[in-house]
């Protein structure tokens, strides 16, 4: 493949490798496939996205995409590129980290390191929901959600989504904040809040996807 | 049977009586009763005409006829038990099983320390022993009676509630357990058992090879009924159960064909290359044709269940009959009957579940726990019962290798195969989950039938023995320290909770998350090829198997149907809303109830019932007129239907209701302060709206009493259509509710000055109340003859007479004929009601009538005019 020679060397790897937990292999196959969406550019854009046919037609697809240029996404507690924002490109290294949030926890965790792992996840789900970057996912933000979810199955999902959501969020303040006064108002839900509702959905374990260790993107396009 | 035993099952209690025919119970009919029996019979019998001897038996047709010559006087008293013997026999062993754990339940302090399983087979003992001792036979759990029909039961239970994700997520690792595992387990048993019995020589010597391997084969097998027994005791994590509970019931095709593979060679005692081939695809065949007739047998379930519609009586049988005759077919050709009929409750239950009712859905679990549990009981009890009769070939070497060896190759197999799968799996295999697994491979009923089915071979009660011990081992000593283990290692249980929106919102939400991600990633894995079943599924198969829009539902909606149901039945039963969790017990922390409740009274619960009961009453009479008698439909209870009607109906406005608040309160919160002032002044103003309209329209009161009902329910089913309407037009809608509530109060105190003001927090009820008396206008005739008055109410629906004295307390009956209290006294020309609920206060001005009743801090005004 022509793209080889342009590959990161493997110091640059190391770097990677240690920041996300990628082992060299699998960084390297995420990078050719990395320069397969980019057509072999150094960054990748929202444009290339559509490439992906996989992609068409899941119904949360704006909210993938978006996940993938929002600077919440790269762990960057400092410096630049750290804060909030969407970027209109992102190279190897965000896609990476971007990537690295499904990454199965290793066998071998205490419950601490569990914990950090669990609250990464549920921040990275939590963001996607945020779409204003306020700490809260409003009503508004939540019904957008659950629209999204429903937006396959035509009017009847329109109709329900906001019975569903308005539900849901109703759940979500009893849960969260237990007895309210009556002139008080729930104003969306917090990451606090969104810890503990999905206390029991053991997000650890299940927001994950393999990552091959073995190249084969050359059978899928 | 002679006449002995017969005598003898007469008098020694029923026990006895069910011991002698009860291997061959389901096989045998009646019918086949011996002329020797029919003879003895009628020497027992008080006084038996001829006539009903040649009833009672074939043999006896040629007699008929000469046995007429001698008359006998009329036969007042007859015995016959032979008639009803093997059903007889059948139903009392049914009920001292169900007795049986019956009584364990109520001795909460053993249930809690021993498995219910193992005490079922220490009464299956005791019962033998019993059979034993009065020197009957006693009954063999039979491997006919066991394969068609104790087992099938509990397979469809666990193979239609089977909990889908859970299995499909880890599916690779059953099958790898399963089949590998299972077949390591049947040759390491079977081939380290030949060499213990080369060494050991003597008795053992003569045990060959592959009778060893057949051994091993039927040893190996964990079983489902024994798991399940247990593993729903202890109520391990859903993982941990599915790999265990999953793995027994798919390892049933491995040990199907070992089993015949097995006995096939130790019959002929040669194995070729060939048979090993032939034998490797007999397990596709078996495996995959099993859960191929599975598969088309659920199909056909599903597309029957989708014209059942007009006839909800039989729907729930559908899915029982397929799936036995899944199960029945797949036994024809030896498939793996287990895989079949697991295949076929998976496949019919999401398009059965769409299509039958609920009253359905609730009939096919219950059945189903019903059957299984009964099933299981029977099963353990029969163990138990064998147990003492069969005959036993006690080798102490033989025995105690067997059950080392099983313990041994589990723990080994476990751990070996963990090893590997690990490797691929995203959610690894703990040290812990290992010891479950392996501590849980527990044996039970179908090694034992499979040991029964053996040829009779030397050997056979010799390995019957060392089957029975190794299950009794596993289900006592295993079965009783694994609850304590789970609870000394800390294994994660299972969580009691019930699914909450937001937990399927996410559910839902990461598996398109995922899907996309292995899409960016660009490869396929687990989520891609479940998204594209998904999407054929919904594409093709539901507009093919499920009736009506419902195909159409996303699973979202579906769950969010289910959970509104839940509730909506949940609040019929517990009565108040209060108690609710959920959406109800929302509304109490959400803020417009609170500042609702300082603009209008408060009804106390007891009211709120009360107006509950009436509405129900109501609309039950009217449907009950309404319907006719129909052998297929469920006419039932018509309560029920009602339940299910109100509190959909509820539910639904309830919901509106909820929604109008959310709008209001969780994105404009800025209003906030000003509602209720608004509110305030609305409230009055349609209340006067109202009473002018009322003026109007009083005797134009033509509406049948029938019809007005059914209106009060057309409202209900169109509110969801209204839904959109009210959500967008918050503030409107907002104002015409509570115009409507007003008006409700009013119109039905127009009709009925006794009647308590109602006034409900309920939203569901006001709107029907609102529909109801607004059709219905009353007429009502006030004559006075001094002190006493007689007011007479006259609706379509009843009329109304109450009569008082002023300034006596009389009981005055209401319009829903609930009877109290109630003071008249006459003030400046006014009539005033006073009871310890609301104050009403009638006065005639001109032509008017105008009345003002008083509750609380609330007041209405209506005027009447004169007739």
């Amino acid at each position: 493949m022509g793209a080889l020679h342009s590959l990161p060397d493997e110091p640059q790897y190391v770097d990677l490798a240690e920041k996300t937990g990628f082992s060299f292999e699998q960084i390297g196959i995420l990078h050719k496939r990395f320069k397969q969406l980019s057509n072999n550019e150094e960054t990748l854009r929202r444009e290339d996205f559509n490439t992906i046919p996989d992609l068409l037609c899941n119904p949360i697809r704006s909210q993938i995409i978006e996940a993938f240029f929002d600077r919440r996404n790269f762990r960057q507690s400092e410096g630049e590129g750290a804060g909030a924002g969407a970027v209109r490109e992102i190279g190897f290294g965000e896609f990476l980290v971007v990537m690295s949030h499904f990454r199965p926890p290793s066998v071998r965790l205490n419950d601490e390191q569990r914990e950090v792992i669990r609250m990464e996840k549920l921040r990275f789900l939590f963001n996607m929901h945020d779409t204003d970057n306020d700490g809260t996912i409003t009503l508004e933000e939540y019904r957008h959600v659950v629209e999204e979810l429903l937006s396959r199955s035509g009017a009847l999902g329109k109709e329900t989504a906001k019975g569903i959501a308005d539900a849901a969020m109703l759940e979500v303040a009893s849960i969260s904040m237990g007895h309210m006064e009556p002139d008080e108002f729930y104003e969306g839900i917090t990451f606090e809040h969104f810890h503990k509702l999905l206390k029991e959905f053991e997000i650890e374990s299940r927001m994950n996807i393999h990552f091959m260790n073995m190249d084969t993107t050359t059978l899928c396009k | 049977m002679n006449e002995k035993v017969f005598l003898h099952s007469l008098f020694s209690g029923y026990i006895s009586l069910c011991s002698n025919t009860l291997t061959h119970m389901f096989v045998q009919a009646y019918t086949t009763c011996s002329t020797e029996t029919l003879s003895s019979l009628s020497s027992l019998s008080l006084s038996i005409s001829s006539h009903i001897m040649s009833l009672l038996g074939a043999s006896q047709d040629t007699q008929g006829p000469t046995n007429v010559t001698h008359k006998k006087a009329f036969p007042v008293l007859i015995f016959n038990y032979a008639h009803v013997r093997t059903p007889f026999e059948i139903s009392l062993w049914i009920l001292l099983a169900l007795l049986m754990k019956l009584g364990f339940h109520l001795i909460p302090r053993v249930s809690r320390v021993v498995p219910e399983s193992c005490l079922l087979i220490v009464v299956g003992l005791l019962v033998g022993g019993f059979i034993k001792a009065i020197g009957e036979k006693a009954p063999a759990l039979d491997d006919t009676l066991f394969f068609l029909y104790l087992l099938p039961p509990i397979i469809l239970d666990a193979g239609y509630f089977l909990p889908i994700r859970p299995f499909t997520e880890n599916v690779g690792t059953i099958l790898v357990f399963a089949v590998v595992g299972t077949l390591w387990n049947a040759f390491f048993t079977g081939g380290v058992m030949y060499g213990v019995c080369q060494l050991e020589g003597g008795q053992l010597a003569g045990v060959d090879l592959l009778s060893c391997l057949l051994f091993g084969a039927i040893v190996s097998a964990v079983d489902p009924v024994a798991v399940l027994a247990v593993f729903e005791e202890i109520h391990i994590n859903e993982l941990l159960h599915i790999l265990v509970f999953g793995e027994s019931l798919l390892n049933d095709a491995v040990t199907v064909v070992l089993y015949h593979l097995f006995k096939e060679f130790s019959a002929v005692g040669t194995v070729t290359v060939v048979d090993g081939v032939l034998a490797v695809v007999c397990f596709f065949v078996v495996s995959l044709g099993g859960l191929m007739v599975g598969a088309i047998y659920g199909v056909l379930g599903a597309f029957t269940s989708r014209f059942t519609s007009h006839t909800r009586v039989i729907e729930p049988l559908f899915v029982f009959l397929y799936s036995y005759m899944a199960y029945l077919s797949a036994e024809v050709f030896h498939l793996s009957g287990i895989m079949s009929l697991i295949a076929c409750g998976v496949t019919m239950r999401p398009y059965v579940e769409a299509n039958v009712s609920h009253k359905s859905y609730t009939t096919i679990k219950y059945f189903l726990k019903m059957w299984s549990s009964v099933s299981e009981t029977l099963i353990f009890i029969f163990l138990g019962v064998s147990t003492v009769a069969g005959p036993h070939a006690w080798n102490w070497t033989f025995v105690v290798v067997t059950v080392i060896l099983c313990l041994v190759s589990r723990v080994m197999g476990v751990i070996g195969l963990t090893y590997i799968i690990n490797k691929f799996r995203i959610v690894k295999l703990t040290k812990k989950d290992q010891f479950i697994v392996a501590y849980g491979g527990l044996r039970g009923a179908i090694a034992y039938s499979l040991g029964f089915l053996l040829p009779n071979h030397q050997m056979k009660t010799l390995f019957l023995t060392a089957i029975i011990t190794v299950v009794f081992f596993t289900v006592f000593v295993q079965g009783m320290t694994i609850r304590p283990l789970v609870e000394l290692l800390a294994v994660k249980k299972k969580k009691e909770t019930r699914r909450s929106i937001n937990e399927e919102i996410h559910t839902q939400f990461l598996d398109h998350l995922l899907t996309g991600i292995e899409g960016v990633c660009g490869h396929y894995g687990h989520h891609h090829w479940k998204d594209k079943l998904n999407r054929f599924n919904k594409t093709y198969v539901k507009r093919w198997l499920i009736a009506g829009d419902r195909s159409m539902e996303p699973q979202l909606i579906s769950f969010y149907n289910k959970m509104e149901m839940r509730q909506a039945m949940l609040m019929v039963e517990s009565g108040s809303s209060a108690r609710l969790p959920g959406l109800i017990s929302m509304q109490n922390i959400q803020p417009k109830v609170e500042s609702r409740g300082r603009t209008l009274p408060k009804i106390s619960k007891g009211r709120e019932e009360e107006i509950r009961r009436i509405l129900r009453a109501n609309l039950q009479q009217t449907k009950q007129r309404l319907r006719s008698y129909s052998r297929h439909d469920l006419m039932g209870d018509p309560f029920e239907d009602m339940n299910e009607n109100l509190s959909e109906m509820r539910f639904r406005k309830q919901r509106v209701e909820m929604e109008r608040r959310m709008s209001h309160y969780l994105t404009v919160p800025a209003n906030r302060q000003e509602t209720p002032l608004v509110r305030r002044v609305r409230f009055e103003s349609d209340g006067q709206d109202y009473t002018s309209k009322e003026r109007s329209d009083i005797r134009a009161c033509n509406i049948g009493p029938t019809s007005s009902f059914s209106d009060a329910i057309s409202v209900l089913d169109e509110s969801p259509p209204l839904r959109p309407n009210q959500m967008s037009q918050g503030g409107a809608r907002r104002r015409a509710e509570h115009g409507t509530q007003a008006t409700a109060d009013d119109a039905e105190e127009t009709g009925e000055p006794q009647t308590q003001l109602r006034r409900v927090s309920d939203p569901a009820v006001p709107e029907m109340m609102i529909k109801m008396t607004k059709d219905v206008k009353p007429v009502t005739t006030i004559k006075q003859n001094g002190a006493d008055f007689t007011i007479e109410v006259k609706t379509p629906m009843r009329t109304n007479v109450n009569s008082f004295s002023l300034g006596k307390e009389t009981e005055i009956t209401a319009m829903d004929g609930r009877k109290f209290k109630c003071t008249v006294r006459e003030e400046n020309g006014k009539l005033v009601f006073e009871t310890d609920k609301f104050t009403s206060v009638r006065e005639i001005q001109g032509e008017d009538m105008v009345e003002t009743v008083t509750a609380g801090s609330a007041c209405l005004i209506r005027k009447s005019k004169r007739v």
